[in-house]
């Protein structure tokens, strides 16, 4: 619970402090998919910081703190590196969406010794583990929070004859290896796998290729896939040889957030964002806008804009920001990673929520996800 | 099935044959329910999603907010008719009458506003911009202040109703939102959810007088989740419904301890005793 208390008459109004955040894009590049119709929207994470700053610059106004956002991205063939190091001689709060590899680069800089840096992007297991950095907060949800969450979920529904098909992308790889990691965790085990590697159209011919694809599967229960860049997946859906639901990258997601969630509050968050961005609101979003309402609450708890009270105070007891997830989120004090209910969704709707009933945990349900005090390596926080 | 979310209820006297009101947000109604038999006995119709409810100080007028047709309807409880309509801005939420009767202060969730209605003119006498997500409303006993408290800012707006003008802010823990002031004015009670306590805050300071915490054996800590509360006669004792903790706890308002926790059912949203004159509340919960 908060200890502090503190109370601002209006009349003492704005301080001369301003406090500045940059969000750093990082772009990469980004394999072609099948659908021509995907399209990723320019703004991703750039507008839920947008919103975040507007939420804590409306709070800064009855309080007398005033916040700064530049939004910065960084193409290919620059260095992201270099950039970070430039923006850090400026500010020392980033909020990045970045690869894991960039994100420690950043984080290795002299220049962000002191600073306070919010992983928004990546998923990667290492940054929570042996690649970790004292530094390096974590908003968005590592994978294995995410797979945990399916796996409970598969659990709970008995779905536990189970069979995967993987895509060929590292992306994939990284996400099947969290996915049997996570069923190994929960006592559940993959019946059958292959890889996805056709090269063909599956937009003209998945009604021939996936059922014969699927044929050697027999029965099972649920189909998971890996297909984090979206590209084959969507055709699997109702093309299987037996008829059984799909999850994973497609089907029932295991996601951050979702423009289907409307439960605890979430619905005025929806409205602000899509008025502001003109489009649903994603994990993406949803990661940079956690970063900017830690960054707002820990301001206005401590009335300090020092990043080391800062950063103290939001992997203290005391820190807790409301996420529209029905509970506290913190973070955790052995990683640095956001502690934080995910939603089990399709694209219209919501089905469940994760920690599922009757997982049990010592401390805290919500480290039944992810890798809990005993199993990270990491060491950079102790 | 009809779907009903409950939203707000109150009693419309505190005499045994009483009544309940509730306004149904997603039925477009209000239903009358009488406090001996526990049976519906009046459903009226209103505008679309009626959230926030209150009566005028001699039961002879119902005012009900509606989120949805941003206005405030004016109901003749006697009737169910609605007889007119007051401006509002947009979303009203929950709304509280001052003491002179006239002055209807309403939260404008979604626009991050509370507007001051004049009942009798009809006119809009004020807005006031508050932090995101204004809920709570609570105007003090001897009418001086009216308090909004903003869900998303973590914040407990002061207003003087003299000016119609903020004159202090108090930070409170995560997502406050129910306020009310104790009979005697001297203290206004803020529930946070999402902080999981109830903030006393001295009426003439602003500050932080005492804080309540709960503990439930067996129920984990972050569902313990203060929303609605009310007092009982006297102001002896606060009943605080705990949402997903699914229990009312039953707080001594003098020494601040809880003194009891009650099993109710799922998510347990707000609550409402008999004009004050009982210690048995009525326990409702949304669907």
């Amino acid at each position: 619970m908060v200890a502090l208390f503190a109370i601002w008459k209006a009349a003492s109004a704005v301080a001369g402090n301003v406090v500045e955040i940059t969000y750093l894009e990082v772009q990469t590049q980004r394999p072609a998919v099948l659908s021509t119709l995907e399209r990723r929207p320019d703004d991703v994470g750039h507008a839920g910081a947008q919103v975040g700053l507007n939420d804590i610059n409306a709070t800064g106004a009855f309080l007398g703190q005033v916040y700064s956002l530049r939004s910065v991205t960084v193409s290919g063939d620059e260095d992201p590196v270099q950039a970070a190091s430039e923006l850090l001689g400026r500010t020392g709060i980033l909020v990045l969406d970045a690869p894991a590899e960039v994100l420690t680069a950043i984080a290795d800089l002299p220049a962000a010794e002191t600073a306070l840096l919010f992983n928004a992007s990546s998923g990667d297991m290492s940054l929570r583990n042996d690649a970790c950095r004292s530094n390096l907060l974590h908003t968005v949800p590592s994978t294995a929070m995410r797979t945990d969450a399916l796996a409970q979920f598969l659990l709970s529904k008995q779905y536990t004859d189970l069979v995967m098909i993987s895509g060929a992308h590292a992306k994939d790889q990284a996400y099947t290896y969290n996915i049997k990691r996570s069923l190994r965790k929960f006592g559940l085990k993959l019946q059958a796998e292959k890889v996805w590697d056709f090269n063909s159209d599956m937009r003209r011919s998945a009604a021939q290729d996936v059922p014969l694809f699927t044929q050697d599967f027999a029965d099972y229960d649920m189909l998971i896939v890996a297909d984090e860049w979206h590209d084959f997946g969507r055709y699997l859906l109702y093309n299987t040889w037996q008829a059984r639901p799909v999850a994973g990258s497609e089907g029932l997601t295991a996601v951050t957030w979702s423009p289907v969630i409307e439960n605890w509050g979430a619905v005025q968050l929806q409205r602000r964002f899509e008025k502001l961005a003109g489009r649903g609101m994603t994990s993406e979003d949803y990661a940079a806008w956690a970063a900017l309402r830690t960054i707002g609450e820990a301001v206005s708890r401590t009335g300090s804009s020092n990043l080391i009270d800062l950063r103290t105070y939001i992997l203290s007891e005391d820190f807790e920001i409301a996420g529209f997830k029905g509970r506290p989120l913190t973070f955790r004090n052995w990683n640095g990673q956001l502690r934080q209910p995910i939603a089990l969704a399709h694209e219209r709707a919501l089905v469940a929520t994760a920690p599922l009933e009757g997982f049990m945990h010592q401390s805290n349900t919500l480290d039944s996800l992810g890798f809990d005090r005993p199993e990270s390596t990491c060491t950079a926080f102790q | 099935m009809k779907l009903i979310k409950i939203f707000c209820l109150l009693f419309s006297s505190g005499a045994s044959a009483g009544e309940v009101w509730v306004t149904n947000e997603k039925d477009n109604t209000v239903s009358v329910i009488s406090t001996e038999t526990l049976e519906v006995v009046n459903t009226y119709a209103t505008g679309e999603r009626p959230r926030g409810i209150t009566f005028s100080e001699d039961f002879s007028r119902l005012y009900i907010s509606t989120s949805d047709r941003n206005v405030i309807q004016v109901m003749d409880p006697e009737t169910g008719e609605v007889l007119h309509e007051l401006p509002s801005g947009e979303d009203p939420g929950q709304i509280v009458l001052h003491p002179n009767n006239r002055h209807l202060y309403i939260a404008n969730e979604d626009d991050a506003t509370t507007t001051i209605v004049d009942v009798d003119t009809r006119e809009v006498i004020a807005r006031i911009s508050v932090g995101i997500e204004p809920e709570g409303m609570a105007v003090s006993p001897n009418g001086k202040v009216a308090v909004t408290t903003s869900e998303s800012a973590n914040i407990v707006h002061w207003i003087d109703t003299e000016t119609q003008e903020i004159f202090a802010n108090s930070l409170v823990d995560n997502r406050p939102r129910h306020a009310a002031f104790k009979a005697d004015g001297t203290e206004l009670w803020v529930s946070s959810e999402i902080g999981g306590t109830i903030t006393i805050l001295d009426t003439g300071s602003q500050t932080e007088k005492a804080k309540i915490e709960f503990e439930i054996p067996g129920v984990e800590p972050e569902f313990l989740m203060p929303v609605g509360f009310g007092f009982a006669k006297g102001d002896t004792h606060a009943f605080v419904a705990l949402s997903r903790a699914n229990h009312v706890a039953v707080v001594n308002a003098e020494t601040y301890l809880v003194e009891d926790y009650i099993l109710v059912g799922r998510r347990v949203w707000h609550l409402t005793g008999t004009a004050r004159f009982c210690l048995r509340p009525m326990v409702y919960r949304g669907t």
